[in-house]
């Protein structure tokens, strides 16, 4: 079995990340035959789901030592499985488990890495790749030398793959795992269970910033809108900084990107470092009581005022219909 | 134990990503996630747990005020790797293999990304091609088993994780790790006195070229700004029936 492209996808233990899906998109693009990499424990069932999108096969790489997402160990397999399809090309959507895993399974590879692309152009001197830097202040097009190469791409850039046709077959890998890398081991992870929707994946996101002051009134009003509208809550890196949010809020550079059909900024001035998270938002609300703040360049509608009067009025006006 | 502390000067970004400002015209500065890995090393020296921080960085003789500001924060030594080109991270990890091969450190900590390029590559390359653990997006560092491991809390996208890594490893940190210190004009000026050890890739051995080429780089089209509305009920009706977002 050979493939053109080989697609990490991520999942939580219960089921496929579906923004993981949207590097399938790409591979699509990419051109050529790929095959899917499915990575962790029991996860036969998850490999069958994925049968529908196109790919000459899923790959399957399921034992005890591959449990959890350890960097070390997933980059072996990921450049193992490119080696053995003789694929040219990684992939993956830009997440912390991808971009953990990623670069290190290029360095495996002897092969250059793009972080978040954006856009894959095919020209007469071959792909050139569009990807945000310096915050998304600029966009760099760029293209890569060598037989291989790693991208991670955004999941805002590229649509969820429509399902195929034809069934792919899956192909459970041999692991040999005295073989593996066994210099980290897991300890703990602490997961929030929540009602509310993915940020990454909301189709509503509620964002908050510092002048929400405390986290009951984040809570209050920041989660009490969100829950009025079904939507996932985020915050500014300020807002984190402070405490009233944990860090996995956090949207902009160095946090989330998140591309959502609704996005209401309450107290958020909009600095570019947070802009860069939320500019791919099909609507954006401000609602802030300086009517200076540079949010609202940025914002499909502005409104000023404060938040502590607004935010209930709204959240009343919406429970109405 | 020796601490390796690789650093990038980068365009300041309060100023070159700000409206108006450029990579091209804004003042250099240590990379804000390396000032908060040499800040993390100088806190472990600073606890007893470290006895030697090495500061690293690649470029030409220009960076050398930010080695200085390096040397200022604390570095006991400070190297750096004469080279001009624009590099890529792979081309940086590359070096930088070579340079850990010859100082043998038992940590290599550096930020998670440097944010003119944004990439979020080079530690995690770096250990891939030394065979070393890595923990990645870090905000809390613990060495454990009589430093034999660091016990570190990663920020993931669902939360925090803890993962303990057999040293030596790579870290690279994130911004909740700490509040990097205020470097004094005195610190600077008595900086200014301490030796930088320039080599070149070539004493290194190591003869890399970028893989990557950046053809051209472009503004990317502003959002237009939208309209102010005046009240709850203007909002929800436009929401509504002009955005049908609702």
């Amino acid at each position: 079995m050979t493939a053109n492209t080989l697609v990490l996808i991520e999942h939580d233990r219960r089921e496929v990340k579906r923004a993981s899906l949207h590097a399938v998109t790409a591979a699509r693009e990419l051109g050529g035959s790929f095959a899917l990499l499915l990575v962790g424990q029991d996860l036969e069932e998850m490999a069958k789901s994925l049968g529908s999108l196109g790919a000459e096969t899923v790959i399957l790489a399921d034992d005890t030592a591959l449990a959890e997402p350890l960097a070390d160990r997933y980059a072996v397999v990921a450049a193992n499985v490119v080696e053995k399809l003789s694929a040219t090309t990684l992939l993956g959507t830009s997440s912390t488990f991808s971009k953990d895993i990623l670069p290190r399974a290029a360095a495996l590879l002897n092969a250059p890495m793009l972080t978040d692309v954006l856009a894959i152009t095919k020209t007469q001197n071959g792909i050139s790749y569009q990807r945000p830097i310096n915050a998304g202040s600029m966009l760099a097009t760029v293209q890569l030398a060598g037989a291989r190469q790693v991208l991670s791409i955004r999941a805002s850039a590229f649509a969820a793959p429509e399902a195929d046709a034809a069934e792919s077959p899956t192909e459970r890998l041999e692991i040999d795992s005295s073989a593996l890398p066994n210099g980290t081991r897991f300890i703990s992870r602490e997961e929030r269970m929540s009602d509310r929707p993915d940020l990454t994946e909301a189709r509503v996101v509620i964002g908050g910033g510092r002048p929400l002051k405390d986290k009951d009134t984040f809570d209050r009003l920041v989660g009490g809108l969100a829950d009025t509208l079904g939507g996932a809550i985020g915050a500014t890196r300020a807002a984190v900084d402070t405490g009233l949010a944990p860090n996995d809020y956090q949207i902009g550079q160095t946090g989330k990107v998140i591309a959502p059909d609704l996005y209401i900024a309450l107290g958020i001035s909009g600095a570019i470092q947070h802009l860069a998270g939320i500019k791919d938002s099909r609507i954006i609300v401000a609602i802030n009581k300086d009517p200076d703040a540079p949010i609202f360049q940025t914002a499909t509608y502005g409104l000023v005022g404060d938040l502590h009067q607004i935010v209930p009025q709204l959240i009343e006006a919406l429970q109405q219909g | 134990m020796k601490i390796l502390v690789p650093f990038k000067s980068v365009p300041d970004p309060y100023e070159s990503a700000a409206p108006g400002g450029s990579l091209a015209t804004a003042k250099s500065v240590i990379n804000p996630f390396d000032e908060i890995a040499i800040e993390e090393a100088l806190r472990i020296r600073e606890r007893g747990d470290a006895a030697e921080i090495v500061g690293l960085t690649i470029g030409p003789a220009k960076v050398d005020e930010q080695v200085r500001a390096a040397l200022a924060m604390g570095v006991d030594r400070a190297i750096r790797i004469d080279d001009a080109r624009p590099l890529d991270p792979y081309a940086i990890a590359r070096i930088l293999r070579a340079a850990v091969e010859k100082e043998a450190p038992q940590v290599v900590l550096m930020g998670k990304q440097a944010v003119d390029d944004d990439s979020n590559q080079a530690g995690q390359m770096l250990a891939g091609l030394l065979s070393w653990p890595q923990a990645t997006f870090v905000s809390r560092i613990e060495f454990i088993d009589d430093k034999a491991r660091a016990r570190c809390t990663r920020e993931t996208d669902a939360g925090l994780e803890v993962i303990e890594v057999n040293l030596p490893a790579v870290i690279t940190t994130d911004l909740r790790l700490n509040e990097p210190r205020y470097v004094s004009l005195p610190g600077l000026m008595k900086a200014r006195k301490k030796p930088i050890e320039v080599q070149t890739c070539d004493q290194l051995g190591v003869n890399v070229q970028p893989l990557t080429t950046v053809l051209t780089t472009e503004r990317p089209s502003r959002r237009l700004a939208g309209v102010r509305v005046e009240s709850v009920e203007e909002l929800v009706k436009k929401l509504k029936e002009e955005a049908k977002v609702l």
